[in-house]
């Protein structure tokens, strides 16, 4: 494979695992039952092209636009599409709205599906074993950690994703951004505001 | 199986840990990635059996590791089953004889991931269920793959939406035949999974369960 900007261990010698993954990796190249242009095109997609900055555009966009936005709630896949993204873990899309009385978060606890076309792919705590066992049984402790403390009157409404459906949080859009553009307010959503564990962050 | 995958409302992990940023701490996380994603394209399994392979993880192991180790176990473990490379490959890294597949190439990509894997079915059956009824999620312990998550079996809820007709999962793994049953958004309320007393305040959580997971409830018991 390419180089990527990752080698944390330049002067370790190879791990046990690194040794692994190398010999699998010669393997499947010499029974060309994979191709090395093709490895190289998913990680520099997935690292690269997909990423939060898509689902910041489809957010801006239901901000400014009520129309879009009635289009994104009754169908979020096709409402994605028209913005231009689709495919691979977001064939089903679902937005759930924040509000001033519920507010959305999403995990998966039996594995780690996320919309990989609006948001990438998940970031590392979001695959890991304390926020897929938590968020489902005390999500306010869980938001806390992220600095989110909702009002104890605001509904918490934490979505499993437990079958084939990706769910993509609309936040709130915050006060003071009537003077916003759409590409302005795009830079005000977060990857995480649209799991549903941060707030769309403040104009500076 | 309700192996360690099955994690919702366990107790005893520790707070959120932010220290890492990256998609792939090393090197060897993105081959994991690349190489899971470039084989899944040679169609000699499908989704619900490449989680099932990366659930059959020793339960110990699965909670010391990585992210990216499951899924290094899971396409070990499905490379392996299914004959495409021996144990002997592995632990050598060499090819002893060609395989018979062709590899995905880079041009074709664009488009599959485009593509992606729709799961929703046309189907001549009903769906048994409509938003607002009250269902129970059956207390059913299969040892293959299921997506009902330990903390909803035999507990009640309602229905919020029905997302039409969608490859059932389990049936997806075991055989790979693609099954269509109707999927639901099931609403429980947190008291419901969690406990009068053991609740995060005023919380629920939504899943999304396919109707043979699904028993109906009379309107007035459980969440009403």
């Amino acid at each position: 494979m390419a180089d990527h900007p990752h080698h944390h261990a330049h002067d370790a010698p190879p791990s046990e695992i690194e040794q692994r993954v190398k010999k699998l990796e010669a393997l499947l190249l010499e029974k060309k039952l994979v191709d090395p242009q093709t490895l190289d095109a998913l990680v520099d997609t997935y690292e690269h092209q997909v990423g939060p900055k898509n689902g910041a555009r489809v957010v801006a966009k239901a901000w400014v636009d009520d129309a879009y936005r009635q289009r994104l709630m009754t169908d979020a896949t096709s409402a994605i599409m028209e913005v231009g993204y689709q495919g691979r873990q977001g064939e089903h899309m679902v937005c759930v709205e924040n509000t001033p009385e519920v507010h959305n978060m999403v995990v998966c606890t039996l594995c780690s599906c996320y919309p990989w076309p609006v948001l990438g792919l998940p970031p590392v705590w979001y695959k890991a074993s304390s926020y897929r066992a938590r968020a489902v049984s005390e999500p306010r402790a869980v938001l806390s950690e992220f600095g989110v403390t909702p009002h104890a009157d605001v509904e918490i409404r934490v979505w499993d994703s437990t079958a084939e459906i990706r769910y993509l949080v609309l936040p709130m859009r915050p006060a003071n951004t009537s003077h916003l553009n759409e590409q302005q307010l795009a830079e005000l959503v977060s990857r995480d505001s649209m799991i549903g564990v941060a707030l769309a962050d403040s104009p500076a | 199986m309700n192996g360690a995958h099955d994690l919702g409302g366990k107790h005893g992990f520790a707070p959120i840990d932010f220290s890492q940023t990256d998609n792939f701490a090393e090197d060897w996380e993105a081959s994991v990635f690349s190489l899971t994603l470039a084989c899944g394209l040679l169609g000699q399994w499908n989704l619900d059996q490449s989680r099932f392979a990366r659930e059959q993880m020793d339960p110990a192991h699965y909670l010391s590791s990585s992210y990216y180790e499951h899924w290094l176990h899971g396409l070990e473990l499905l490379l392996l089953e299914r004959g495409i490379v021996s144990e002997d490959e592995l632990c050598s890294g060499r090819s002893e004889r060609a395989a018979d597949f062709t590899a995905v190439t880079a041009d074709k990509l664009p488009a599959i991931l485009a593509a992606g894997g729709p799961t929703l079915l046309d189907t001549e059956k009903r769906p048994a269920y409509q938003p607002g009824d009250v269902v129970r999620v059956t207390h059913d312990n299969p040892v293959t793959h299921t997506r009902v998550p330990g903390y909803v079996k035999g507990r009640t809820g309602k229905v919020v939406a029905h997302r039409g007709a969608h490859i059932y999962a389990d049936e997806h793994s075991r055989s790979g035949a693609k099954v269509a049953e109707h999927l639901y958004t099931v609403c429980f309320d947190a008291s419901e999974l969690w406990g009068e007393h053991n609740t995060d305040g005023k919380s629920a959580v939504y899943l999304d369960l396919f109707e043979p997971y699904l028993i109906s409830q009379a309107t007035g018991e459980g969440i009403a």
